[in-house]
């Protein structure tokens, strides 16, 4: 098993440089004059040529790389346009609040999702399998930001249940002292037991939420329940019935813990995509994580920015991987 | 990753199978509901000028006496802004997506489909690094490089399209290589191989007409998600730009608006909901008849 785990993450390096070159390429190849977007629409020329030397821009592609490369391995991901600010300073900022959606969509994948995948492969064919299916094959379909501002429009303008957006109510963040002590806001208000910030931050979360959290409750339920078909068909499955183990027994313990491999990918995987869909969302309910940093980012051509969100991202997503695949590799079929 | 490597493996049938699926998906109420529906959509979005209403509000005509209005039987999905009619413009929407979501997929073939040939025909080092390289964009999160290329091209439709299909081909290039492997070693590859076929002929006239049907099939599974891509990244403002009549731009301009007027919003995302899901709903319907684990007769 340390030789796989070896070999993976010897393999997980090469793939992020690979990421890094691509990332590499699109930052210095595509755009037709970085120096230029850096200083701005209205700079001189001569403005443009000192930015050109300051950037680094003047060298050779391969010195450039090595640079970037640099950089990257000390986690400088450059300025932003538009604030001048380190990049990485402003996505730590950012990062507490887009956790804290993504957790809750994973807690909600893992929860709601593989219990719903299990059901429906025990049913297969039966009306609670189509109904489940139907519902999986729907949320995957659905375009995030929409049930976002469906959602708004429900829950907000016509019921008048939830908050429009925001972490908090505009009057405990003016009347009431936030905590911070790790920046994840419902962590902090209920280690110091401040209930009313903790309830209030709980009530702005549930729209957002449920937004973020439908697709990977789908995907994790699709892909457990065509794991498991595939896993009662195995041999094993059948001694085991033939042992006269109760279906319950059967399908919990023997065929789920088969299945495990499968679901811990699909589970990195729809991190994956919740990550990406906050970048959708976020912005809609004025929540302030790295979803809506890219937006505005996007919105101000700030190219750092979003290269910066770009890299974060993809590394954080082959690290996911790669811990997905580390708890395959506890299989003791994947193991020989 | 390896989990959807797998169901794409099983996607590796013939084009007799493929017309034997077809008459499976038939069968079934929900499939054929969902074929019955594309048909639609492509009607639809081929006689966009008929059947809109106002087809001047598609794109640049204006009708500022009545901004706003609710559905009614004048304009059943109600107004925009500028008063242009919604119906015209989710109906004009039908054709923009159809087609950029054809050309992104068709794009990402154009690269994929030769690659995976070269790599699976040639096998060596060649094939290694042409995988390795399907690896590395593959494990970019799904839509994020798409919306990084999208960004650094310049936002419009055209570099929406270029930006999907870059970070597409991969897949095609994976399902392409497994199927030319298996039938290198087939007699007839053996025997051109034998007589003396230069490689690059065997690679393009022997493998690579024997592998189009599984990518048929994938790319058709595809279209769904190319489209709900396409709309988020114009939603971000990365892809199709004011006036066009995109799903996607029309849900971003409607968040000025929504609050009251929720017909602005609902009815251009309604449209990108059914059609994803008709697409994934056949797509599902494929993987199932196609794997033989799944398949019921």
């Amino acid at each position: 098993m340390k030789k796989f785990i070896l070999r993976r993450l010897l393999l997980g390096v090469i793939v992020m440089l690979g990421v890094a070159f691509i990332t590499f390429f699109l930052t210095r190849v595509i755009p037709s004059d970085p120096a230029a977007k850096w200083v701005g629409p209205r700079a001189t020329p001569e403005q443009i040529a000192k930015a050109t030397i300051d950037l680094g821009l003047d060298q050779p592609l391969y010195v450039q790389f090595f640079k970037y490369m640099g950089d990257l391995l000390q986690g400088n991901l450059g300025a932003s346009l538009r604030t001048r600010r380190p990049i990485m300073l402003e996505l730590q900022e950012n990062l507490p609040a887009t956790i804290e959606l993504v957790f809750i969509s994973t807690i909600a994948a893992v929860f709601l999702g593989i219990p719903l995948g299990v059901i429906s492969a025990r049913r297969k064919d039966q009306w609670v399998d189509h109904l489940s299916r139907l519902f999986s094959v729907g949320v995957v379909s659905l375009p995030t930001f929409w049930v976002g501002l469906i959602l708004q429009l429900l829950f907000f303008r016509t019921l008048h249940l939830f908050p429009m957006g925001g972490q908090l109510s505009t009057e405990i963040k003016l009347t009431m002292e936030i905590p911070k002590i790790t920046g994840f806001l419902m962590f902090d208000s209920l280690v110091t037991g401040n209930f009313r910030i903790f309830t209030d931050a709980l009530w702005h979360i549930v729209l957002p939420g449920i937004t973020i959290g439908l697709y990977p409750v789908g995907l994790v339920a699709r892909m457990t329940r065509s794991a498991l078909l595939e896993i009662l068909n195995e041999d094993y499955i059948t001694a085991a019935r033939s042992y006269g183990l109760s279906e319950r027994i059967v399908l919990w313990s023997y065929a789920l813990k088969n299945s495990i491999g499968s679901t811990s990918t699909v589970v990195a995987l729809s991190i994956g995509y919740t990550l990406v869909n906050t970048f959708l969302t976020e912005s809609i309910f004025s929540w302030p994580g790295i979803g809506s940093y890219i937006a505005s980012a996007v919105i101000g051509l700030d190219y750092p920015a979003i290269m910066g969100v770009t890299i974060f991202s993809a590394f954080s997503y082959v690290i996911l991987n790669l811990v997905a695949d580390v708890i395959i590799a506890m299989d003791p079929r994947v193991r020989a | 990753m390896q989990w959807l490597m797998d169901t794409r493996k099983t996607l590796q049938p013939g084009l007799r199978e493929v017309r034997l699926s077809f008459y499976l998906l038939n069968r079934n109420r929900l499939q054929r509901a969902s074929l019955t529906i594309i048909i639609l959509l492509i009607l639809v979005a081929i006689f966009a000028p008929v059947i809109a209403p106002y087809p001047g509000h598609a794109i640049s005509e204006t009708n500022p006496d009545d901004k706003l209005q609710p559905p009614s039987a004048q304009y059943w999905f109600g107004t925009d802004e500028l008063g242009r009619d919604m119906l015209s413009r989710v109906i004009y929407g039908t054709r923009i997506s159809l087609q950029t979501a054809l050309i992104a997929v068709g794009l990402a073939l154009l690269v994929g489909v030769p690659l995976g040939a070269i790599a699976g025909g040639l096998g060596g080092v060649v094939d290694e690094i042409i995988m390795r390289i399907t690896d590395v964009f593959l494990s970019f999160p799904p839509l994020l490089l798409a919306i990084a290329i999208a960004a650094f091209l310049g936002p419009n439709l055209r570099n929406a399209m270029l930006a999907i299909a870059i970070s597409w081909w991969p897949w095609y290039t994976r399902i392409i290589r497994g199927q030319a492997v298996s039938i290198r070693e087939r007699q007839f590859v053996r025997a051109a191989r034998a007589i003396g076929t230069p490689r690059s002929s065997i690679i393009f006239k022997h493998i690579l007409p024997n592998t189009f049907a599984p990518v048929i099939v994938q790319a058709s599974m595809d279209i769904g998600g190319v489209i709900l891509t396409i709309a988020s990244l114009s939603f971000l403002g990365l892809g199709a730009q004011p006036p066009t009549p995109e799903w996607g731009l029309l849900i971003s301009t409607s968040r000025t608006y929504f609050l009251n007027a929720w017909w602005y919003s609902t009815f251009p995302g309604l449209a990108i909901f059914i059609t994803v899901l008709v697409f994934n709903l056949i797509g599902d319907g494929f993987r199932e008849v196609l794997d033989p684990k799944t398949r019921k007769f």
